[in-house]
């Protein structure tokens, strides 16, 4: 992984083409082709063709997934396009168990003769790996579906609107933030199609049509004199969603607060015109002084405390060890579950998984192993409650069928345990924002994604914002710079105090949750309404180099 | 089939470009074929294999360019793939940034493939995981790890006469060792070319030394401290560094390398005087490929002499606009050290912090590099140079920069994860809060 953080740099103003270990084999394709799907009875007699070959060289239950990865981005900087790309990734991947072990192999040959070659080395693999398992793999029951089918429910495919189009969008967002003395601008748009399809012995054959999108923009300014320099991202969302995203609806914008916040539509023209201001702002705020304060929390930033604090702690493969080499491990071991009364957070703090959320990033019909999708509770009133799970685990929670939380980025990765949507529930009233400030003696109200880290356990963690205003006895008085909160989560959680009601309630998400060896990428939203936390230990960030 | 010899991929990347009809063009053909396992609990979790080959076209009319890629290979799909990027190179906007192709280079062969790697199978994957999970079991403790290797070729044509060819293999392999009552942990990573060089026994016994060691770890106030860094804590940091060494972010006045005013840094004291790196492809410890993205020969290049910023990376696109030779930026970094080993630099310590590595690190101030993160499997208090006791994790909010700028010693440089990098002697470490985390 670090090797790579190498190539990144070596990279940098060049083109993708001749560099050596590139790791990415998407192929880049026409629109044309992207909006052509495999034919289905193809992809079920692929299918078949790895089932049968897997169970006639000993294989007790094999899966298999033929996946198309279709992506594409739009990238512009100031006033020219940077990269235009269409990307298709094919091929298939064959996971078997044999002997009471997995085996995995995958290929993007996809004749017949290759796809039963690569399920019989799936076979050998298990075979191999047998000799060194104690305890055989015990996979929970699961019912096969027949051929059933799966799409994210959208009104405009990405893929279908005009290139052209797109860049339109970004050279006028980029035009505004110029106007507004921004010295650089970049700005895109990423779209994700993907294709699965997946099929196993235990009689389904699921195909799925799984949509995704993400504008992006930071606007950058420098100061001349002092050679300071701030940016200001987008406080969008990546959004399970087509192109209607993108666009504005009055009614599913936020206003009256010192930023206008979206719901499921995103007027990026309008949120690059207020980012523009900000940065200069941001070059003119005042340092904050360390200390507790109240911390009001939008959407747009609560949602990757929730990831981070919540969701990965309560994924029950980090919970066993399996991720203790990479990702880590979870405080939240097994005892804290059984006692049915580890006081996770306060009685505010419902937090549930959800892997059918409209809009969301992680809403899928079926997973990677074929089970349909559901929604369940993980943080009861401040209890740990439950955990997340797939069909090689039910068993340790004394479930008989898995929560359908199993994934892989690609074909030729091997699906495991990703977390669902981890959303913290609204309250049951009409709070607003302006009830979270109204009573807050000395506060920070924060908005958007920054700087993150927490430990393999998830205990502490320290997180910054886009934008950080003071609240001074109920009132927001101006902007912060330099301010990062750090606390640990049992803490943090309990010093939750309110939220605000179902009305402010949104999805923020990541593209991007690195977990497993090698490294998968996957894409989940957590949602949330404005929330506050009191009490909260701030430090002042700010450095100087001599 | 993936791993093509270099005569092979030259063949169907001449066939290719014959069916070019743009003003250049260039194609580039790659493939891979590796495998891995994984275990944790003290078993094998997942293990698979991968074989993928793909082939890319870039053809360009003026300065407009299309790119198409294929992963077949009969004669009608490369004239498909060809015409494709013509077609896609006619629709798409002029890059202002185009750079006409490099002509025919001579670039020195590498010395990154090794037979005995490439020869790796399931089998010898298998085998040396039963070898690390054998000390955990023995010791009473709990094994995670991951094993992988890959074999690759990458290669590229372009119509000007460029071509490069280069094979690679690579074995990399890292355990954490964690006792039943999870109150300690251990860890180990390595990579290298040659297999024979990896020694999965000593290194899982490292880890589960460390497991047994760090136990019972006490709480130390947060503070400024001496810390002595393993290297592959030092890799962690400065890696996130090195990307900063790029002229055009820096020219632009948005990186560390900024200068008030306007300018880079380059020739600027910006490290203690003991600081030294260098990039070199054919480090026989670190051997990476002669080419570069840009189609340019990688060289030994100094980037630090005696602490003073002396090369910036240089793109073709931004040399030429700033009248300057392109300067790629080389995967080999080696930061010189001395003779010293870390048990050295620990005897040497009067009270100080050991870290064997950090974690989860991100930046918090891009204008001064500012980072944070933590530290992670195994910390211990050294004082009078011996190692007193293990002591509970760190959050640290420290920039590599002035971390370099506040060396006392450096050990003797071994291969990491991202360099040779020594273990590192440092005074006013910032840890700013303790974690419970083991």
């Amino acid at each position: 992984m670090r090797r790579r953080d190498f190539l990144y740099t070596a990279s940098l103003g060049v083109g993708a083409t001749m560099l050596p270990s590139l790791d990415t084999f998407g192929r880049l394709i026409t629109v044309e082709e992207a909006l052509t799907p495999i034919d289905v009875k193809l992809k079920k007699q692929m299918a078949d063709v790895a089932l049968n070959s897997a169970k006639s060289k000993g294989a007790s239950y094999a899966d298999v997934r033929i996946g198309r990865y279709l992506n594409q981005v739009v990238a512009t900087r100031d006033s020219r396009v940077e990269n235009v790309a269409n990307s298709e990734s094919y091929g298939i991947g064959v996971r078997v168990l044999a002997n009471g072990s997995w085996g995995f192999a995958a290929t993007n040959n996809m004749d017949n003769d290759s796809i039963a070659k690569t399920a019989e080395l799936a076979v050998a693999i298990a075979k191999g790996n047998s000799k060194l398992m104690s305890d055989p793999v015990q996979l929970a029951p699961q019912k096969g579906y027949g051929e059933v089918s799966w799409k994210t429910p959208l009104e405009t495919n990405a893929f279908e609107v005009p290139i052209p189009q797109k860049i339109d969008l970004l050279l006028n967002v980029n035009s505004e933030a110029l106007k507004g003395g921004a010295k650089y601008v970049n700005s895109s748009i990423f779209m994700v199609n993907e294709q699965k399809y997946f099929a196993s012995t235990d009689g389904s054959y699921v195909d799925q049509d799984i949509h995704r999108i993400w504008p992006n923009f930071t606007v950058t300014k420098i100061d001349a004199a002092s050679g300071k320099f701030e940016t200001r991202n987008a406080l969008s969302s990546p959004m399970g969603m087509g192109y209607e995203y993108l666009t504005p609806k009055e009614e599913e914008k936020i206003k009256g607060g010192p930023v206008t916040m979206y719901k499921k539509r995103y007027d990026m023209f309008e949120d690059v015109k207020e980012a523009t201001i900000h940065v200069s702002e941001k070059l003119k705020a005042k340092p904050i002084t360390a200390g507790k304060y109240d911390l009001v929390l939008d959407p747009s930033h609560l949602f990757l405390t929730i990831h981070e604090s919540v969701g990965h702690p309560t994924e029950l493969d980090r919970v066993l060890g399996y991720e203790a080499n990479f990702a880590g491990t979870s405080f939240l071991t097994l005892d804290k579950w059984e006692s049915k009364k580890f006081n996770f957070g306060s009685d505010q703090v419902d937090i549930i998984a959800d892997k059918m959320e409209v809009g969301s990033l992680g809403a899928v019909g079926y997973d990677d192993e074929g089970v349909k999708c559901g929604k369940w509770d993980i943080i009861k009133k401040g209890i740990l409650v439950n955990y997340q799970t797939i069909r090689d685990q039910a068993h340790i929670l004394g479930l008989k069928e898995s929560q359908g939380c199993c994934y892989a980025d690609s074909w030729d990765s091997i699906q495991f345990q990703r977390m669902p949507n981890v959303s913290l529930a609204p309250d049951n009233t009409e709070l607003t924002a302006a009830d979270m400030v109204k009573d807050v003696e000395r506060g920070i109200y924060m908005f958007g994604r920054n700087s993150y880290s927490i430990d393999q356990q998830r205990y502490n963690f320290q997180f910054s914002a886009q934008l950080a205003y003071e609240i001074k006895d109920g009132k927001i008085v101006g902007m912060f710079k330099d301010a990062a909160y750090q606390s640990n989560t049992q803490e943090f959680w309990n010093a939750c105090v309110k939220r605000c009601g179902k009305n402010d309630y949104r999805l923020g998400g990541t593209f991007s949750d690195g977990k497993g060896q090698p490294s998968q990428a996957s894409a989940v939203s957590h949602g949330s309404a404005t929330t506050r936390f009191n009490g909260v230990k701030v430090i002042n960030t700010g450095s100087k180099l001599g | 089939m993936a791993i093509l010899s270099k005569e092979e991929a030259q063949a169907i990347l001449k066939k290719v470009l014959s069916y070019s009809k743009a003003e250049s063009c260039e194609v580039s053909l790659n493939g891979s074929n590796g495998g891995n396992i994984r275990y944790a609990r003290n078993a094998v979790s997942t293990a698979g294999q991968i074989n993928v080959m793909s082939l890319s076209v870039n053809s360009t009319f003026g300065k407009k360019t299309g790119s198409a890629s294929i992963n077949e290979f009969d004669d009608a799909s490369l004239k498909k793939v060809v015409s494709r990027a013509e077609e896609l190179a006619m629709l798409a906007p002029e890059n202002p940034e185009f750079m006409p192709l490099l002509g025919a280079q001579t670039f020195p062969e590498s010395a990154t493939f090794n037979a005995t790697t490439a020869a790796m199978t399931p089998d010898t994957r298998a085998e040396m995981v039963g070898k690390s999970l054998s000390i955990a079991k023995a010791a009473g403790l709990d094994a995670a790890g991951f094993l992988e290797n890959s074999t690759r070729f990458n290669s590229v044509m372009n119509s000007k006469g460029l071509f490069a060819y280069n094979k690679s293999s690579n074995v990399s392999f890292s355990v954490t060792i964690r006792n039943k009552e999870g109150t300690g942990s251990g860890y180990v990573e390595q990579d290298f070319n040659d297999l024979n060089k990896m020694d999965v026994l000593a290194l899982s016994k490292i880890a589960a030394s460390k497991a047994t060691g760090s136990a019972g770890a006490k709480a130390i106030e947060p503070g400024k401290y001496t810390v002595i860094l393993e290297p592959l804590a030092a890799s962690d940091i400065l890696s996130n560094m090195f990307r900063g060494f790029d002229a055009r972010s820096a020219d632009e006045g948005r990186s560390f390398m900024s200068k008030k005013g306007g300018g880079t840094r380059l020739g600027e004291q910006l490290f203690s005087q003991n600081v030294n790196i260098y990039s070199d492809p054919m480090n026989p410890e670190l051997p990476s490929a002669t080419w570069s993205g840009d189609g340019l020969t990688l060289k030994k290049t100094q980037w630090v002499e005696k602490g003073i910023v002396k090369n910036l990376s240089y793109s073709r696109f931004w040399a030429e606009k700033k009248g300057v030779e392109p300067i790629p930026f080389s995967r080999s970094i080696v930061i010189e050290g001395g003779t010293q080993s870390l048990q050295d630099l620990i005897k040497s310590t009067e009270k100080g912090i050991l870290v064997t590595r950090f974690w989860y690190i991100r930046s918090v101030d891009p204008q001064t590099l500012l980072l944070t993160g933590l530290t992670r499997d195994g910390t211990f208090y050294i004082e009078n140079g011996e190692i007193k006791f293990p002591i509970k994790n760190f959050r640290f909010n420290e920039s590599p920069i002035i971390m370099l700028n506040n060396v006392e010693a450096l050990g003797k440089p071994v291969r990491t994860g991202s360099g040779m990098i020594p273990p590192m002697k440092i005074k006013d470490f910032t840890f700013s809060s303790l974690s419970d985390a083991i």
